[in-house]
């Protein structure tokens, strides 16, 4: 599983990669987090609000950041699938 | 349990009632902060409220208080009823409309779209790669930062209604004016390049969809929060430079330079205002004291709209993305723009 978090640098993306980082940890699922801080790519993904947040080229999440419960939810699902 | 999740209510009753009682301790607040302050400085230390001190300590002390409660309420307020609207579903209602209409419609949606300035650049891109004009882009991104619900929480709580109301419409109408010329203006070549090259991917996720009042209402709380912690040294800076004019500077002093008989008061006031990077909470205070030394209101709000809507480092993020011909031309029609309102309502209020 290949995770991206969007975001050019603030401070919710900061936020959200570290959300993000825990909640990987924590369901043990085998994933890279890597983070695209570039606009043309952010804006590729079809997000106008960072921070978002990509698993394998799919948008999951834009706009806020999340709760370590709500970043469970939507990658629990996607783990155990792969 | 910490306040935030008591705060989380379970059951729809328990979040009606907790959200009626904060409303009605934030109205007691609000209620008791002038008699307050007027018994601690004025009775308990027995200061005179009309001594330069007294005045000073009592502007302080009663302002901050003031403007924190305000701050709470009206960002709650705004950001629970923005929790409707999103930036994806205003680019939906933005495609296709020609120029003229979309610029109306993208600076009343600008006002009610939440969105910060750190997401310029890529609502820029969307926007534009997915066809909205250049000009109706620009009517948004200006009045996103123009008319904010900081200045609108504070204008209210300081000036009343009428003059809240004028601020909306002025930026209001400085947004379509400043971004209909834009567009007329035919600058697409110093947008760059990439821009209209960018592929929208993927599938477009609307940020609000799904939310439920509990959400809503929490969204709410963290945004006040968030925003608190921003602009608190800004807030304590101008409520204290703010102070000082109240307590320490001679009556006429400002009148004299920036007063009514001063004509270019305005134009210099923007000038000043458009490189000084603070924000509505910083200014307002401010803005509050040299009215009570006399300066007429469009002078005081052109100068707060300059410094709110036109900043460095906006400018340096929307480089990314606008060649700086195009930078330089957004400036000066929205400079412009501000200045004409800040004449109008001198002309319109004196």
């Amino acid at each position: 599983m290949i995770i991206k978090v969007l975001g050019p640098g603030c401070a919710n993306c900061v936020n959200l990669e570290k959300v993000t980082r825990e909640v990987v940890a924590e369901l043990g699922v085998a994933a890279t987090i890597e983070k695209v801080t570039d606009y043309g790519a952010i804006a590729g993904y079809g997000v106008m609000r960072t921070p978002a947040l990509v698993v394998d080229e799919a948008l999951v999440l834009s706009g806020r950041v999340p709760t370590a419960a709500q970043v469970r939810d939507i990658l629990e699902p996607l783990g155990s699938g792969s | 349990m910490s306040v935030a999740e008591r705060l989380r209510a379970k059951t729809p009753t328990r979040r009606w009632v907790g959200l009626g009682a904060s409303a009605v301790v934030w109205f007691a607040l609000y209620q008791v902060n002038r008699p307050f302050w007027d018994w601690l400085i004025g009775g308990a230390f027995g200061l005179d409220l009309d001594s330069r001190l007294g005045s000073g300590l009592h502007f302080f002390f009663y302002d901050s208080v003031k403007i924190a409660l305000l701050l709470i309420g009206i960002i709650f307020l705004i950001t629970v009823l923005r929790s409707f609207m999103s930036v994806e579903r205003t680019r939906a209602l933005l495609g296709g409309k020609r120029e003229g209409v979309g610029n109306v419609m993208a600076s009343g949606l600008g006002v009610v779209t939440p969105f910060c300035s750190c997401s310029a650049v890529p609502a820029f891109i969307g926007f534009v790669a997915a066809g909205v004009p250049l000009g109706v882009t620009m009517s948004f991104l200006i009045a996103s930062p123009l008319v904010n619900e900081i200045a609108i929480a504070l204008i209210f709580g300081l000036f009343g209604i009428g003059p809240t109301l004028l601020y909306v419409g002025a930026g209001l109408v400085i947004a379509i004016v400043a971004g209909f010329v834009l567009g007329r203006l035919k600058l697409e070549r110093w947008v760059e390049p990439f821009v209209f090259e960018t592929r929208l991917g993927g599938q477009v996720i609307d940020s609000t969809f799904g939310l439920t009042w509990d959400d809503r209402i929490q969204m709410g709380i963290e945004e006040v929060t968030n925003i608190l912690k921003k602009i608190w040294p800004y807030l304590l800076v101008g409520i204290g430079v703010g102070a000082g004019i109240h307590g320490w500077a001679p009556e006429d002093f400002f009148t004299q330079y920036a007063g009514e008989g001063n004509p270019f008061a305005v134009l210099i006031a923007v000038l000043i205002g458009i490189p000084l990077y603070s924000n509505a909470a910083g200014i307002l205070p401010l803005v509050d004291a040299l009215h009570d030394k006399g300066l007429p209101m469009g002078t005081l709000l052109a100068f707060m709209m300059a410094v709110v809507a036109l900043s460095l480092p906006e400018m340096i993020l929307l480089r990314r993305v606008l060649k700086p011909q195009l930078i330089a031309t957004f400036i000066g029609v929205v400079a412009v723009g501000i200045v004409g309102v800040g004449y109008l309502f001198n002309a319109v209020l004196g």
